[in-house]
């Protein structure tokens, strides 16, 4: 090789070099910059959140405008009543329509439900909230518990579908050819056998489900609309946490804005808490 | 699935079923069929009575809706342009600055973390999407708007504020602050997606570049992301579609104004943002009619976009595994 050839090798190949470095450089601050904007946002969450938060903040209404104290006890019960009724419904359309997918979905009809499914992930909540109110709000005259938890069932319901198929088809065929032998019909196989044997991964799936639509604001706007006082009517306005968290997030009074930080604390800390359980089931299950 | 139910009809052939057990067969599949379907419905359903809630709207209006520019519920007068010019500037500001990142982080995982961070990391940056938008938008008011009005706005302006899209009065609120909160939004979806694809491309695909003596970033730039283009246009579609639809966060920080602005650094309003103000303020059916058909927009557009990155995403999760 003569020596001009050489020279372009040996500085193309430290170009080469660099480049690689730079790049792989820039990787790594991406991932960094993820994980700061995480730690940032939980970091202010938790200083903020932790030093307005007190027992009142559980037990007490809010108060109104220039009265300190209070707090978000039947916001708190809202969310819990909200997301037990979204659980009601969603789940066992999410369960039954997983099972669907599992034991009969191989045709033209599962495939489509299959696509639908994964569409239906990423449509706006807010205009499943639109969808909630045309269709429960405004046949019953007025902002009620149920269109709130009608529009989070719909949030759920596809989590639940494809968390429940994933997981039947991890069940071994032999587990199912083995009760099939045994001259069980495959109803109660399905049943008895394999929706047990994935229950690990059915309830992990449900349990992400639920921590998605807890901190779900858009959609309960104008459905379960918020209220001021204590309720658990399923006909009435309804509060709920990351309204409540909304409407005192862009209020000007100082003594609002802190009690949100509470909210947001106590909002992240449920969810947080739904994931990291549900995380758990998911090993219990795959150490099984 | 395919399996299960070929199985079924190999045991429904042999007839080695009761009676009892066919019986029980039929209703057991009747209700999971039923209650399958009954997501087709729904979606069938939400197009039905959104498009039925924007019919006044859209007769009213026609395909002019889309392009006006006044919004003006005290005179009826309805345009939709501001909002539609807020969510596409907005989300195309995510997608730029989102996009990068978030793909640079699915780089890092999938190729080059080690084994002992790989799981912690993944799980911290998918951490990223379970926090409730309501939080991000409280965090972006009170951390990232103030930031921006002291520090990287004042910064732009110095330094590219020939643009016309860094001049003006910095208010921190703004489409910049509306943009950079999507951004952090649509990262661990772009990064999660990306991620699981460039996984699934085959080992040998890397050992070929390797072999002919490749730098680490030549193998991804030149083997993994060629054959993972379809998977992580996927993603970024995916990123978009949320960041579309995406509304607590955004109307908490764009400011809420529905003027067209060159500026960046000025408020604005997107489609999913004026719903969440004025739906329940609404207070005539025509009124409450053009929201609906901003919803119907968003809910047509987000449908599309999904089904698409949906497909994009299985495409290349079915490819075979020597070919690219």
């Amino acid at each position: 090789m003569s020596e001009r050839g050489l020279t372009v090798t040996r500085t193309s190949h430290l170009r080469r070099r660099a480049i690689n470095g730079v790049m792989l450089g820039l990787t790594l601050a991406s991932t960094g910059l993820a994980i700061a904007f995480l730690f940032s946002v939980l970091g202010w969450v938790l200083v903020q959140g932790g030093s307005a938060l007190n027992l009142d903040f559980f037990t007490q209404l809010p108060k109104p405008v220039g009265e300190p104290g209070g707090g978000m006890g039947n916001a708190i019960l809202g969310t819990l009543i909200l997301l037990a009724l979204a659980s009601l419904i969603g789940i066992p359309i999410g369960l039954g329509a997983g099972i669907y997918l599992a034991e009969y979905g191989g045709g033209r009809l599962g495939t489509a439900i299959r696509f639908l499914t994964d569409v239906l992930t990423g449509v706006p909540s807010i205009t499943i909230g639109i969808f909630a109110y045309t269709m429960v709000v405004l046949p019953m005259r007025g902002f009620s518990t149920l269109a709130g938890g009608f529009a989070l069932a719909i949030i759920m319901i596809p989590t639940v579908t494809r968390a429940t198929e994933e997981m039947m088809k991890l069940v071994s065929g032999s587990l199912r050819e083995a009760s099939l032998a045994l001259g069980i019909p495959q109803w109660k196989t399905v049943l008895r056998v394999v929706v047990p044997t994935a229950m690990g991964g059915i309830v992990t799936g449900a349990m992400l489900a639920v921590a998605r639509v807890a901190g779900e604001t858009a959609p309960l706007l104008f459905t379960a609309f918020g209220n001021r006082f204590w309720s658990t009517a399923l006909d009435r306005p309804i509060a709920a946490l990351p309204l409540q968290v909304f409407t005192y997030a862009l209020s000007p009074y100082d003594d609002w804005r802190a009690q949100a930080w509470a909210g947001a604390f106590v909002l992240v800390a449920l969810v947080l808490a739904i994931n990291v359980v549900a995380r758990f089931f998911a090993r219990g299950i795959r150490s099984q | 699935m395919t399996e299960n139910a070929a199985r079924a009809v190999q045991v429904e052939k042999l007839g080695l079923k009761t009676r009892v057990g066919n019986r029980g067969d039929t209703a057991f599949r009747g209700v999971v069929t039923l209650l399958a379907c009954g997501i087709l419905a729904l979606v069938a359903l939400m197009v039905i009575k959104m498009a039925d809630g924007s019919m006044p709207a859209i007769q009213r209006f026609g395909l002019g809706f889309l392009w006006g520019t006044t919004w003006d519920p005290v005179a009826q007068e309805f345009g939709a342009l501001p909002f539609i010019f807020g969510t596409v500037v907005s989300s195309s500001i995510a997608l730029l600055v989102g996009g990068p990142i978030g793909l640079g982080a699915a780089i890092y995982l999938s190729e080059l973390a080690p084994d002992w961070l790989r799981n912690p990391v993944s799980f911290l940056v998918e951490l990223l999407a379970a926090i409730p938008s309501v939080v991000y938008g409280l965090w972006g008011v009170f951390v990232m708007a103030p930031w921006l009005r002291s520090a990287l706005e004042p910064l732009l302006s110095r330094s590219l504020g020939f643009l016309p899209l860094f001049q003006g009065p910095s208010y921190g609120i703004g489409m910049l602050a509306g943009g950079l909160i999507l951004a952090i939004m649509i990262l661990p979806t772009i990064t999660a997606v990306s991620r699981d694809v460039m996984r699934a491309v085959p080992r040998t695909q890397r050992e070929g570049m390797l072999a002919l003596g490749a730098t680490p970033w030549e193998v991804i730039w030149g083997a993994v992301m060629p054959y993972a283009r379809s998977g992580i246009l996927g993603s970024v579609i995916l990123g978009l579609g949320r960041a579309l639809g995406e509304t607590m966060a955004v109307t908490m920080v764009i400011g809420n104004r529905p003027d067209i602005s060159a500026s960046l650094f000025a408020p604005s309003y997107t489609m999913a943002s004026v719903i969440a103000n004025e739906f329940s303020e609404a207070t005539y059916n025509l009124y409450l009619s053009a929201l609906i058909e901003i919803g119907l927009a968003l809910f047509g557009v987000t449908l599309l976009l999904n089904a698409l990155a949906r497909l994009l995403v299985w495409r290349t999760a079915r490819m075979p595994a020597g070919g690219g």
